[in-house]
């Protein structure tokens, strides 16, 4: 049942009607039933993943808590009796205990996730090597079905238990409560990686029914479906032809199918987050943003600040930091210190961790190479970018560019392009021929393509590049009133004959230019597959 | 306490020569300091002090201020007497 299908839109019709007129202190649990009915109509099967997920995560959680507590009334009550050094021993002891806890929890649920996810990647990796060694017997591939969402709350859950873990959250008290945080619905299909201590403020809170705040959901939703449906589901047929025929669509029509895909995947994933916390906000409950006008990033790094920052604050806080300042990295620091030298010394245990965070990434991303070297190909270029920008610096002085229009939308264009490249290792699954293709593209000769008529033949009418030509600059639009504030405020400031325009234009956009056809059933979200 | 502050004036001096540390009070937020920047002055923090401060501390509140990182020195210092 995917956000774009007829099912869902009248599930969720149903849900709102209901959740608006139950009794308030059940609507959290209307929320967790509605939420394992859509779990339960994605495949049924998946459902023993996520209660596997849900207990074990919420019992070492508490259990955590639980020593955590015994530990200070012993403390206390043992306050006079203990030395300093007593005190400390029995501190680091339980602290032991409880972080057995937590990697036993955190192997077995990334455990899960990698076996169901990898283990035919990891299969055909080792049949290669007995290939490549003469070996004649191959291992047979595992069918495993592969669980709705399942790195998206498998993150959300692990993030929860060392959020507890580090005592910056407390512990759930409640299975069911803690369930709904783990399954509830809008996220399952492509995130955000909620962090407990900001989704549970308004997610188990009683909530009244206030205009504005459905109204202001709807519209969010709305934007959301003009996006994955004007946009990404039309531009998706230009993409398809070129990424599937690598012989007759090469060169200049690679430029083209990567700016086709870099439009898609952003229409496509922030359409869907958007629809996600546009239901949301239609109950009520407040979910954090996922990104910050990504493609007006002058530098990749910047990029990453604000793409999916869910998943890149996740990587950041729960394998960057910890990797980084542990006590090998430090001793790692100090030896390359002495024999590398303070200035290089001192960045590579930085460079070390962050090439772990994008190999991670890149694997977190899809079971095969091509996501990996994508990764990769990120940390490289970050890491050029690091080491060049004492010289950045001084180009920036020299030329005195810092700051200038021109200047920022070079950096601006830029970064789109560098993006553009890295997202054709997304396009192709075959790593020989993403790097065929992006040498292709160096050495064209087509490019009389971009005017002859051939872009015509791509699935795409005139039309079809009319709407969209209209529809990207709507949002190119949309992204440079949001930088002073929030759009859907500024329209509400208007007259209402404008107000009216702005939202009914819009729903009536979707339903006019929405591509549905006969037996309508809008393509599946990318992240999905993630 | 002013010794402490001195020296970390002095590290992230040489990290960012064109920022005003004494008076910034949202290193973070205002994104002067990035996660490479932050780990690295844990680093630098590790070498010249001696002091671990572990992934668990690093949360902007600690990391905003110059006073906000002499406190947490001292806490983990305390911790550790």
């Amino acid at each position: 049942m995917f956000f774009t299908s007829y099912e869902f839109i009248g599930f969720i019709a149903a849900l709102f009607l209901l959740y608006y007129r139950i009794p308030k202190k059940y609507q959290w649990m209307l929320l967790l039933a509605a939420s394992y009915v859509f779990y339960f109509m994605a495949g049924a099967d998946a459902l023993i993943y996520i209660l596997v997920t849900t207990v074990t995560t919420f019992f070492t959680a508490c259990k955590i808590e639980e020593n955590e507590t015994r530990q200070k009334i012993y403390l206390k009550e043992k306050k006079e009796e203990l030395t300093r050094e007593e005190k400390k021993e029995y501190k680091d002891g339980q602290k032991k205990i409880r972080f057995r806890w937590l990697i036993f929890c955190i192997l077995l649920n990334i455990g899960i996730l990698a076996v169901v996810k990898y283990a035919n990647f990891a299969i055909s990796n080792v049949n290669d090597i007995l290939d490549a060694v003469g070996k004649k017997q191959q291992i047979s591939y595992v069918t495993l079905i592969l669980p709705m969402g399942i790195s998206f709350y498998t993150f959300q859950a692990v993030g929860y238990l060392i959020d507890v873990y580090r005592g910056t959250c407390a512990a759930e008290k409640k299975l069911l409560r803690f369930a709904l945080f783990v399954s509830f619905f809008p996220q399952l299909i492509q995130g955000p990686i909620s962090r407990f201590g900001n989704l549970s403020k308004t997610l188990y809170k009683e909530h009244f029914f206030e205009g504005k705040t459905v109204a202001y959901g709807l519209q969010r939703m709305l934007w959301g479906y003009f996006k994955k449906m004007v946009i990404a589901d039309r531009i998706l047929a230009g993409v398809n032809t070129i990424i599937c025929d690598t012989s007759t669509y090469n060169g200049a029509y690679i430029f083209v199918g990567m700016i086709f895909y870099t439009i898609e995947l952003y229409a496509d994933f922030t359409g869907g987050i958007d629809i996600t916390i546009g239901i949301a906000e239609t109950m009520g409950i407040q979910m954090e943003e996922n990104f910050i006008r990504p493609y007006f990033s002058k530098s990749l790094k910047e990029y990453w600040q604000r793409w999916h920052i869910s998943m890149s604050s996740w990587f950041r806080d729960y394998i960057f930091y910890p990797v980084s300042v542990c006590k090998p990295m430090l001793n790692l620091l100090k030896f390359s210190k002495k024999q590398l030298g303070d200035r290089v010394g001192k960045r590579l245990p930085v460079y070390v961790s962050s090439f772990l965070v994008w190999l991670a990434t890149g694997i977190w991303h899809g079971a095969s190479w091509n996501f990996i070297v994508w990764g990769l190909a990120n940390w490289i270029i970050l890491m050029i970018s690091e080491e060049l920008e004492p010289w950045y610096e001084k180009f920036h002085k020299r030329f005195s560019v810092k700051g200038k229009m021109s200047f920022r939308l070079f950096q601006i264009g830029r970064t789109f392009l560098l993006i553009c490249i890295l997202n054709l290792f997304d396009c192709y699954t075959s790593l020989a021929d993403t790097f065929g293709m992006i040498r292709s593209m160096f050495t064209a000769q087509n490019w009389q393509i971009l005017w002859d008529g051939s872009l015509l033949s791509l699935g795409l009418m005139a039309l079809d590049y009319g709407i969209l030509t209209v529809s990207v600059t709507s949002l190119i639009a949309v992204s440079l009133f949001q930088r002073s504030g929030s759009v859907r405020d500024q329209i509400a400031a208007k007259s209402y004959p404008i107000r009216f325009c702005a939202w009914y234009g819009l729903f009536l956009l979707v339903l006019l230019l929405g591509v549905y056809g006969i037996g309508y059933d809008a393509s599946q979200f990318i992240y999905n597959r993630f | 306490m002013e010794d402490l502050k001195r020296k970390l004036l002095e590290i992230l001096g040489e990290m960012h020569p064109d920022v005003d540390f004494e008076s910034c009070s949202a290193l973070v937020d205002q994104k002067v300091l990035d996660s490479f920047d932050i780990v690295t002055l844990i680093s630098e923090i590790n070498d010249e002090f001696d002091v671990v401060i572990s992934a668990d501390k690093i949360i902007p509140e600690n990391f905003n201020s110059v006073d906000a990182l002499c406190r947490m020195i001292f806490r983990i210092m305390e911790e550790n007497e």
